[in-house]
């Protein structure tokens, strides 16, 4: 049986009268990469900040990396690496600065750090930019290195929440392949996304519409299901019926 | 503590590469000194007098030339009536009126008393109190010669109290060595009260607090290492102003340093406390700036830098003790002016640590990694 690495059961986040997550329920498996999809508003980014211990659930059940998000989100955040969907490194650190903090922060060992790092900025071609201040890079640099340093620390789960937002083709193929790479070695992929493309790069997805998982498989799955050419079409059924709007 | 030896790394790293701020730690201690000192000062000079002399005699005269001499006194006109002296009032070209009435001089002689009439113009009471009070004291000196002058009497002022005055611990009642202390602490008041407040909304309204508390970081750490980088600006920039306070004033402080620095340290601790307690209430930089400045302001008002506390009604001097800027104030002129030691003040040691231990606790209680 392969390891469960989230597991959630019927999780609610409610504010006041609005159910922003309306119990949830899913498994994600070690190594994959688990998409979640769904229009603006619809719960994703609110499901992943109580998965990350950003946030507390009103109701349900939910397991990260082994740990409980009521009691253990401590537990949790020692386990996870995670990028949100504003850039949020210090744009006014260095490329180095910015690496060696989120590293020490984590834990990792100071020499550790220091060999990785290097590694690291040959890896993503920024030997040139390493001292200069991440303010002045350019967006899809700035992505790339928030989602290195991310899962510098090996994470067992990286949360991703529309890592690639703005960010050219080009790019967004490169972001995958890094993607790939780390799945490859371990850590499980919990991204959000817009792009129906990207969707189909993902083991299994899950589409959220108005707070609750209205489909659940793999791509191949949910277009047979559907009887869709691509997962454009699967998202404009499920989403066609949504009552809440885009922000 | 390995976790906290990055943050501060990282702190500092920011603030020192910050160069408005680098240059604010200097210019503002620097700037504040020389300015405020100079434009706060309540000592009266020049008071403008109108004076409307109905008598014409020689002992109307040598009043009027009495006053002009005292050097407290700009005679700005000689007016024939009270009505036409009262426009310089109206027009602020006069800050008092003296109004000599027709015959002073022979009911002084025949009756030994005369009244004069004195009006003030209060708007600017400050202005007008001391104004009117250095009038009624030159008037009593040229009372008091009177009696001399005209040869009679000579037994009449038996028991008359003269009184020899004397200005402790500030002998020429200069306004500056009462102000420039008191700008020491508006200093750290500012750097406490704000900066910290504005560093960590900052975080928030940009979003790294979020990536922070994503992490295993802990509270007490994540605090810590906004108050340590924090606590050090403010003992460089007040070591900063008590230089320029001995450059420009050549005020050197009497008491000891040692009690000097416990104390600052101690109320920078209370401030920083504050300041993140605002930044745990407030989500973006213009509602921590503007909550900031809203207490700051009272702090000010309300501490003694301006007035006097004791003089307040005590409601007033209640609140002015709830709130450590009174505290601090108090306790920075009785060591730099007063030369008081460690067991005059130790009971304000114990109210700003009190502020302190409150402040920060409310702020660590209130701040949430996880919403």
């Amino acid at each position: 049986m392969e390891e469960k690495v989230i597991v959630c059961k019927d999780l609610t986040k409610r504010f006041g009268d609005f159910y922003a997550v309306n119990k949830i329920s899913f498994e994600v498996d070690k190594g994959e990469i688990f998409g979640f999809l769904g229009a603006n508003g619809a719960g994703k980014t609110t499901a992943m900040r109580i998965l990350c211990g950003l946030s507390h659930p009103t109701s349900g059940e939910a397991m990260v990396a082994g740990f409980d998000v009521y009691k253990q989100a401590e537990e949790i955040k020692k386990n996870i690496g995670y990028m949100s969907q504003k850039f949020s490194l210090y744009e006014n650190l260095t490329v180095l600065e910015n690496i060696e903090f989120f590293g020490g922060v984590y834990g990792v060992p100071y020499a550790e750090i220091r060999r990785r790092s290097d590694n690291l900025v040959q890896q993503l071609g920024l030997t040139a930019e390493a001292k200069k201040l991440v303010g002045a890079l350019p967006l899809g640099w700035k992505q790339k290195l928030a989602f290195s340093v991310a899962i510098f620390h090996q994470p067992r789960i990286v949360f991703l929440d529309e890592p690639t937002g703005g960010v050219d083709p080009v790019t967004r193929r490169q972001f995958w392949d890094m993607i790939y790479e780390a799945a490859a070695s371990g850590i499980t992929i919990f991204v959000t996304t817009h792009y129906m493309d990207e969707a189909e790069y993902c083991n299994r997805i899950t589409i959220m519409v108005d707070g609750k998982v209205e489909a659940l498989d793999s791509p191949a799955n949910l277009k047979a299901q559907f009887k869709a050419d691509n997962m454009d079409e699967v998202f404009y059924r499920l989403a066609r019926g949504a009552k809440r709007s885009g922000d | 503590m390995r976790v906290l030896r990055y943050l501060l790394k990282k702190e500092f790293r920011q603030i020192f590469r910050d160069k408005i701020i680098l240059a604010m730690m200097f210019a503002m201690p620097t700037i504040q000194l020389i300015i405020f000192p100079l434009a706060m000062n309540f000592d009266v000079k020049s008071v403008n007098i109108a004076v409307v002399d109905n008598d014409h005699s020689s002992y109307s005269q040598q009043l009027v030339a009495k006053i002009g001499a005292s050097g407290y006194f700009k005679i700005v006109a000689a007016e024939p009536s009270f009505q036409s002296a009262i426009r310089y009032i109206e027009t602020e070209k006069a800050d008092v009126l003296l109004e000599i009435p027709p015959n002073f001089e022979s009911h002084l002689i025949r009756e030994g008393k005369q009244r004069i009439g004195v009006s003030v113009d209060a708007i600017n009471g400050t202005k007008a109190a001391i104004g009117g009070n250095y009038l009624l004291m030159v008037i009593a000196d040229f009372n008091k010669d009177i009696p001399v002058n005209m040869g009679r009497n000579m037994a009449a002022p038996a028991g008359m109290i003269d009184i020899a005055y004397s200005n402790w611990f500030n002998p020429l009642a200069e306004y500056r060595f009462y102000v420039v202390p008191a700008i020491l602490v508006l200093l750290l008041t500012l750097i406490g009260g704000s900066m910290s407040a504005l560093n960590i909304v900052r975080e928030k309204e940009v979003g790294t607090i979020e990536q922070i508390n994503v992490t295993p970081i802990q509270k007490w750490e994540f605090i810590l290492g906004k108050l340590i980088p924090f606590w050090v600006v403010g003992m460089i920039v007040f070591t900063i102003g008590l230089l320029v306070a001995w450059g420009v004033y050549g005020i050197w402080p009497v008491g000891s340093f040692v009690t000097l620095y416990v104390f600052a340290a101690v109320y920078m601790v209370a401030l920083l406390g504050f300041g993140l307690l605002i930044s745990t209430y407030t989500s973006n930089q213009l509602q921590a700036m503007f909550v900031a400045f809203f207490f700051v302001m009272i702090f000010m008002l309300m501490s003694g830098l301006f007035t006097s506390v004791d003089s307040m009604p005590p409601w007033a001097k209640l609140i002015a003790n709830l709130t450590p800027v009174t505290h601090f104030i108090r306790v920075i002129r009785m060591i730099v002016l007063k030369g008081s030691g460690f067991a005059d003040v130790y009971m304000e040691l114990l109210y700003l640590g009190l502020f302190a231990i409150v402040l920060n606790g409310w702020a660590i209680f209130n701040y949430r990694k996880t919403s």
